[in-house]
């Protein structure tokens, strides 16, 4: 058993250490990012985060945004879990690991994202349970904390058993994968429904104090993450020997479309009762779709999402544009970069603009904070690749394995 | 202003504490290990106090007065002049309520100014826990429509009338609720109290808020030796590391001593008004049975301890 887990450990690293021109291209790319976003952390480490934009007006910003978009990223791996395993879906069976890795990639990244807001980093073990004080069950954080260690480690058991069982040429342990395989469906809507409760819980600001804002995040995650993957799976099929069939793809495309209709639907929800009722606290929905005296800084990014989006839709409703590659790739840009904005900057901000108090701070972020996030992207991508980089000889064939070996 | 020599240097405060912590944090490791042992064994009392003992809240009285020692040689080093750190004990008895006159306010903002010296908010950058908000006398109450960046040549405006906000120490405290990790509570007799020590920076108290009567230090917080004062209290208004979020405690560390808090003293309208809501005869249960007080946003169900009235 030992002898099998250190061969795996030293074939994984060599794995991650082969590659042409094109990998070590990247990969350099990726490590040069996170030396810019690495260097700016130690300058906002020295500092404080007077580094940033934050001030006590709009105390939460671009770092919370990005860590609740990712976290939605992660929670989206359980779109490709549903079909794979629930409903034996062969297709997409093959490639649900995939999906695993992302959401072991992306947790990681929303982890470091919380890491860098918060402004004593060497106190966060005050969050562990036991050794620290986690305040349960009242702290939404609190839980956001634990459920989100909680599912990285399901996905990181999940991915490792697969993973070395595949590596060995053994059948994996149906009877162990499968209960974490439907306990991880549960979990992935657990992390982004407590992520969601963060915000939806805060009365003091309306704009995130509504029942709603869960479901919605899971509408979007559901069209975001699978976005990555949908790319992600034309690259692998090109470059390697694993077999994606089109009718996964377009499978996965037709269930963002239901996503993303559920998402346009339940923000329409919202925008007719903000609207209608038109109460002082429509003036967060204003600032961010039209301004309020001359503060506009996310009025062009809030309708680039909203019209980002409803391409998409557009596009992944229609059979003919979601079987065509061209358009299937534009819709998942456009609905990667939809959500993004809707879920970070279009999310945190305009809840905190105007203050509690009433006061108009407008928040744009530093080259210091962009860069920081950046590197912590970097970092992800550069888990995800080396990830996948392991995985895919591993799922190969035997054959094709002995192949690229040579 | 500020001599840059003697100024209040936290980052070197914070290193040592660090180290402290470490320390102990690796003392909490072998504890958890031999409490991990001792529960096998059939006996695990003790576990969990030993591990946090780190938080003020459940530290032991002798531990609590090692702290608080090492904390007054340090300050007492870094200013160059004697600073005392106390941890009073709230009083039986009292929970303490605030009133603000709306009509007699002036908004000089000396209040603001007392506060900062009282407290020991940072000069540079500026932390203020008190806010005075401009309002429009058409308008009526209006936070929205509200200005906290007046500046007029003289104040009274005849147009305006002021309300100064701080925390309102609510019976129902949403901040406190929300802290990930109890750094910060609410004592027996009232005051929300923030460990300083304790608190990692998350800022989910400062979302929660509906006052925005928290602030944060984005940076290292600056006092000079000479405007800093030296009777401070661990829960109020001691030097506070950079990193973590304070606010009004009502000048703990002068009411659990039978003071006013500086800002009732100093306002120079007799628009503050100040005392013990369990007792019949206080100024502040005589305003609540022959005014009519009212508190902001009770619609979330906060239940300040805050009054505002207008008394004339």
């Amino acid at each position: 058993m030992l002898k099998d887990i250190t061969s795996f450990v030293t074939g994984s690293v060599r794995l991650a250490l082969r590659g042409n021109r094109w990998y070590f291209a990247w990969i350099g790319f990726l490590g040069l990012l996170v030396l810019w976003g690495v260097t700016a952390w130690m300058q906002q480490v020295s500092e404080g985060l007077i580094a940033t934009n934050m001030r006590d007006q709009v105390s939460w910003a671009f770092y919370i945004g990005n860590f609740t978009f990712l976290v939605g990223v992660a929670a989206a791996a359980v779109m490709l879990v549903i079909p794979a395993y629930i409903y034996n879906w062969k297709p997409i069976k093959e490639i649900a690991i995939f999906g695993e890795l992302l959401a072991v990639s992306a947790i990681i990244m929303s982890m470091l994202f919380v890491l860098v807001d918060v402004g004593r980093p060497d106190r966060v073990w005050h969050l562990m349970p036991i050794i620290g004080s986690l305040n349960l069950p009242t702290s939404l954080l609190g839980w956001d904390v634990l459920v989100l260690n909680l599912y990285l480690i399901l996905n990181l058991v999940i991915v490792l058993h697969l993973l070395f069982t595949g590596y060995h040429e053994r059948p994996y342990n149906h009877r162990f994968v499968v209960p974490l395989l439907l306990l991880s469906i549960p979990a992935a809507v657990g992390i982004h429904t407590v992520t969601a409760f963060v915000y939806a819980g805060t009365a003091a600001r309306p704009f995130w104090n509504s029942a709603i804002l869960a479901p919605r995040f899971l509408a979007s995650a559901f069209c975001s993450g699978p976005a990555i993957l949908l790319i992600l799976f034309q690259i692998l099929r090109r470059t390697t020997s694993i077999e994606i069939k089109d009718e996964a793809i377009s499978k996965i495309a037709e269930l963002m479309a239901y996503a993303m209709f559920l998402n346009l639907f339940l923000f329409g929800a919202e925008i007719f009762r903000e609207y209608y009722s038109n109460t002082h606290h429509l003036i967060h929905t204003q600032y961010l779709y039209s301004g309020v005296d001359g503060h506009t800084a996310l009025v062009p990014f809030a309708w680039a999402s909203l019209i980002c989006s409803v391409i998409a839709f557009l596009l992944f409703l229609f059979p003919a544009t979601r079987r065509n590659l061209v358009t299937l790739n534009l819709g998942c840009l456009l609905i990667y970069a939809g959500v993004y904005i809707e879920k970070g900057l279009a999310l945190v901000i305009p809840g905190m603009t105007p203050d509690t108090l009433g006061e108009f701070y407008e928040y744009v972020p530093t080259l210091s904070e962009v860069r920081v996030g950046a590197g912590i992207f970097a970092i992800g991508f550069l888990v995800f690749t080396v990830l996948c980089k392991i995985a895919i000889p591993i799922l190969q064939e035997p054959e094709d394995r002995v192949a690229g070996a040579a | 202003m500020s001599d840059p020599d003697r100024e209040y240097d936290s980052a070197e405060e914070n290193s040592e504490h660090r180290v402290d912590r470490r320390s102990l944090l690796i003392g909490g490791g072998l504890t958890a290990m031999a409490a991990v042992a001792a529960t096998v064994a059939g006996s695990s009392s003790g576990f969990v106090e030993r591990l946090l003992r780190d938080r003020f809240e459940e530290l032991s009285p002798e531990r609590k007065a090692e702290i608080l020692d090492e904390l007054e040689r340090e300050y007492s080093r870094r200013f160059g002049r004697d600073v005392e750190v106390a941890d009073t004990a709230p009083m039986e008895g009292v929970v303490f309520g605030y009133g603000l006159d709306i009509a007699r306010c002036v908004g000089c903002r000396r209040c603001v100014y007392a506060c900062v010296n009282e407290n020991n908010q940072s000069r540079d950058p500026q932390i203020q826990w008190i806010r005075v908000l401009r309002m429009e006398k058409e308008h009526g109450i209006e936070l929205a429509g509200s200005n906290a960046y007046y500046e007029p040549a003289e104040v009274p405006e005849p147009d305006a009338f002021y309300v100064p906000v701080a925390c309102q120490q609510c019976r129902n405290p949403a901040c406190v609720k929300v802290c990930p990790v109890k750094a910060t509570w609410q004592e027996p007799d009232g005051i929300v109290v923030i460990d300083y020590d304790w608190c990692i920076g998350c800022r989910c108290c400062m979302s929660a808020c509906p006052y925005g009567a928290r602030h944060f230090n984005w940076a290292d917080p600056v006092i000079s030796s000479e405007e800093l004062n030296p009777k401070t209290h661990y829960l109020g208004n001691r030097p506070r590391p950079r990193g973590v979020v304070e606010k009004c405690t009502f000048c703990i560390h002068r009411v659990r001593e039978g003071r006013y808090p500086a800002c009732v003293e100093i306002c120079p309208v007799g628009a503050r008004k100040f005392g013990n809501l369990l007792d019949e005869t206080s100024e502040m249960r005589y305003l609540m049975r022959e005014k009519r007080v009212f508190v902001l946003k009770e619609e979330l169900n906060t239940q300040p301890r805050f009054y505002y009235f207008f008394a004339t």
